[in-house]
């Protein structure tokens, strides 16, 4: 298993082995099916959906649905203007959804298809709509097209005309339907009234009931994302899957919006919940509080097990970074900290977070990289512990690791899309999790005479 | 079968240059292809008479793929075949890619028939993409000239075409045959386009001067050779036909840098 993965790092420039990050029409296409009765369409080939597809169903083991235009070689040379009307005309007709969010792919972009002025021209029926956004996946990664895409639904359709409402537009950020219900379940005890973009519960995580729908009951309305513009204000969760969305609310509509990490953890969950305080003029509620002195509790009575582990953490960067957090107070110490996506700001927040914990320069931290390099490090410094996506297997077997999956996508296990790492009980699942990881490790490598059955 | 192809400044005369060249060689009983590489598809104008040709891409993107060649090559003066390879409407889609999908077409069409003694690839403009560089990719045109004047900006981009070859020259065998001055009366043309050919390391194959007839007869939509057959125009036509049929100096080119080419301008009097 990755025998071959030298010691030895050397500098690459052009090269990524095992990459740690996906096309940006993935984020693109799981945003667009967080909005209620859309059809996510993608301007490619079929081959570029498909996989999207396929990715996100293997992650939430749910069908993704999706259309595309179909390039064929003609498309590719005389522009995909003609398949996108026929798509948009056959879609409406077929499939009848209220909205079609198009994202275009690397054949689209290359060829510089001008989708604005293709969207501004063609005949869409008055009850219905298309919006657009560009996901070239040569930029950035699925965490930027999930961006662009949630930016896209705002440009055409957050209405800054809107009647002001004292409701908070909510922008959660690339997180699991598991986490989306325990914001929402946070939002309302805190007596907060939102509008969450998108939403992705009932749809990505929809019950069996025996009836396949292609439109399950989730998801934001049109009513909802033209009403953001009339929003009190917004937060946006995550400087990578949300920054992008609160700029396009705050230039578009005049909206005064505010970027915060996951809330991942004791301190992430305080933050949050004290923004969402100052927000309602609600005091945090007494079951809340409990909640987090559970949380504590399991911190201190599984300290010995968890304190100075050297953990590796590997993933999407606003996750990499809350998975940090909840780290740090656990008191492991994470050594590596490693995402694809591309962006310097990832590399700076960590190094922020590592020297609030007097781990000023320790570790090794990185964008834009690779699991190649990660196995490296780990051959090099060794790893107490491997916390990240299905993608680290064969490292963890490689090297005997523990290993905890955690963030996106987890392809290999099931009932993790339904589970939240965020908020205090997430953090509860998510410290249980590296725990039971630990200490099954513990019993297995312990002598027989040792093993203890009370820990 | 020598491939052609015949690169340069936009506007500088390319079509029409190759189109009363071929009419040269056609003359001389040679078989030839033209593929026009440019969505004006205004590269077989002169030699079919002005025939509304359909053009590969119109074909295939109307009847797809499954097409006979002779809805897409048409025969012209001299018996030359001519096909346009077309490409999208201005400002939309591919046109690089266009080339590479109309040329593999081509190929599988079986227009590149034994009894061709040549063809030509009119390629418009510079080598901006890829797709652009497909007449000279995998070894299919292995003689390159390219069409300039004593203006500057056309040697600018004779010597920016230069690059282009050199970049292939090893994967695709890819030769400079030497530099087609078209003359624009500029004062000292002759001597600077040698000059300059000479630094590429190559040669000013040839010099065609400046005559009223190429437009009278662009106008007719004939080429000099059939418009007027015993114009002196049409004289140099043939010569310039004669001397590429003769030619034997094919080289890999040695680009100038910006500095030295505007330095050989300025030793012409130019800058």
């Amino acid at each position: 298993m990755l025998d071959q993965t030298p010691k030895e790092l050397i500098k690459r420039d052009g090269l990524r082995i095992n990459p740690l990050k996906t096309c940006q029409p993935v984020g693109a296409l799981y945003a667009a099916l967080g909005v209620k009765k859309c059809m996510p369409h993608s301007h490619g080939s079929q081959g570029c959906v498909s996989y999207h597809r396929t990715f996100l169903t293997r992650h939430f083991k749910e069908p993704a649905i999706a259309s595309s235009s179909s390039f064929t070689e003609g498309a590719s040379v005389f522009g995909g203007g003609a398949n996108l009307r026929s798509s948009v005309k056959n879609i409406f007709d077929l499939y009848d959804p209220d909205i079609i969010a198009v994202h275009t792919t690397c054949l689209s972009e290359t060829i510089g298809d001008d989708l604005n002025s293709y969207i501004l021209e063609m005949e869409i029926p008055d009850d219905k709509l298309v919006v657009h956004c560009n996901t070239p996946s040569y930029v950035g990664s699925h965490i930027h097209g999930y961006a662009n895409m949630v930016a896209g639904f705002i440009k055409y359709l957050a209405d800054k005309n809107a009647p002001k409402n004292e409701k908070l537009g909510f922008f959660p950020g690339f997180v699991n339907p598991g986490d989306l219900r325990e914001y929402k379940r946070l939002l309302e005890l805190m007596g907060v009234e939102f509008i969450m973009l998108p939403d992705q519960t009932g749809v990505m995580d929809s019950p069996m009931t025996g009836v396949y729908e292609m439109f399950p009951k989730g998801g934001t309305t049109i009513e909802e994302i033209r009403a953001l513009g009339g929003v009190k204000e917004a937060l946006a969760m995550g400087d990578f899957a949300s920054t992008e969305p609160a700029l396009v609310l705050k230039s578009k509509c005049g909206v005064e919006t505010k970027v915060l990490p996951l809330p991942f953890g004791v301190e992430g969950t305080d933050k949050f919940l004290m923004e969402l305080s100052r927000i309602s003029g609600n005091p945090v509620p007494k079951v809340l509080e409990e909640e987090r002195g559970r949380l504590i509790d399991l911190m201190l009575d599984a300290n010995p097990y968890f304190y100075a582990k050297r953990c590796s953490i590997f993933g999407d960067p606003d996750t990499v970074l809350g998975i940090l957090s909840l780290a740090l107070e656990l008191g492991m110490k994470p050594i590596h900290l490693i995402t694809g996506t591309p962006g310097e700001l990832f590399e700076r927040k960590a190094k922020e977070i590592l020297a609030a914990y007097g781990l000023e320069g320790e570790g090794r931290v990185k964008s834009s990289g690779d699991l190649f390099e990660l196995h490296q490090w780990i051959k090099n410094d060794g790893s107490d512990l491997l916390i990240g996506t299905s993608y680290g297997k064969q490292i963890a077997k490689a090297e005997d690791l523990p290993f905890v999956r955690a963030g996106f996508p987890v392809l290999d296990r099931y009932g993790h899309a339904y589970e939240p790492l965020l908020g205090y009980q997430g953090g509860l699942i998510l410290a249980k999790r590296i725990a039971d990881t630990i200490m099954d490790r513990m019993d297995r490598d312990v002598l027989d005479e040792d093993l203890e059955v009370v820990m | 079968m020598r491939q052609v192809a015949i690169y340069g400044k936009g506007g500088i005369g390319k079509s029409t240059t190759t189109q009363n060249l071929n009419a040269g060689l056609g003359e001389m009983g040679k078989k030839i292809m033209i593929v026009g590489c440019d969505p004006k598809a205004d590269s077989t104008r002169l030699i079919l008479g002005g025939l509304a040709q359909e053009t590969v891409l119109d074909t295939l993107r109307e009847e797809g793929d499954d097409i006979d060649l002779d809805q897409v090559m048409r025969e012209g003066f001299s018996k030359i075949r001519c096909v346009e390879s077309g490409g999208p409407e201005p400002g939309v889609g591919c046109a690089g890619r266009g080339i590479i999908t109309s040329i593999g077409l081509l190929e599988r069409l079986g227009a590149y028939t034994e009894d061709l003694d040549y063809v030509f690839y009119d390629v418009l403009g510079d080598v901006v993409c890829g797709g652009f560089a497909m007449p000279i990719r995998e070894g299919k045109a292995r003689e390159i000239y390219i069409v300039c004047s004593g203006e500057m900006m056309a040697l600018y981009a004779a010597n920016n075409i230069s690059k282009g070859i050199r970049k292939y020259a090893n994967t695709g065998g890819v030769r400079l045959g030497g530099l087609i001055c078209n003359s624009r009366n500029v004062d000292g043309e002759a001597e600077l386009v040698s000059s300059v050919a000479k630094e590429l390391g190559t040669q000013m194959i040839y010099f065609v001067p400046r005559d009223n007839m190429v437009q009278r007869a662009e106008i007719h939509k004939q080429t000099v050779i059939q418009f007027d057959p015993e114009s002196n125009q049409a004289k140099e036509y043939r010569n310039l036909a004669q001397k590429i049929d003769d030619n034997d100096m094919f080289v890999i080119p040695t680009p100038l840098t910006q500095e030295r080419l505007e330095n050989i301008l300025m030793e012409h009097g130019i800058l």
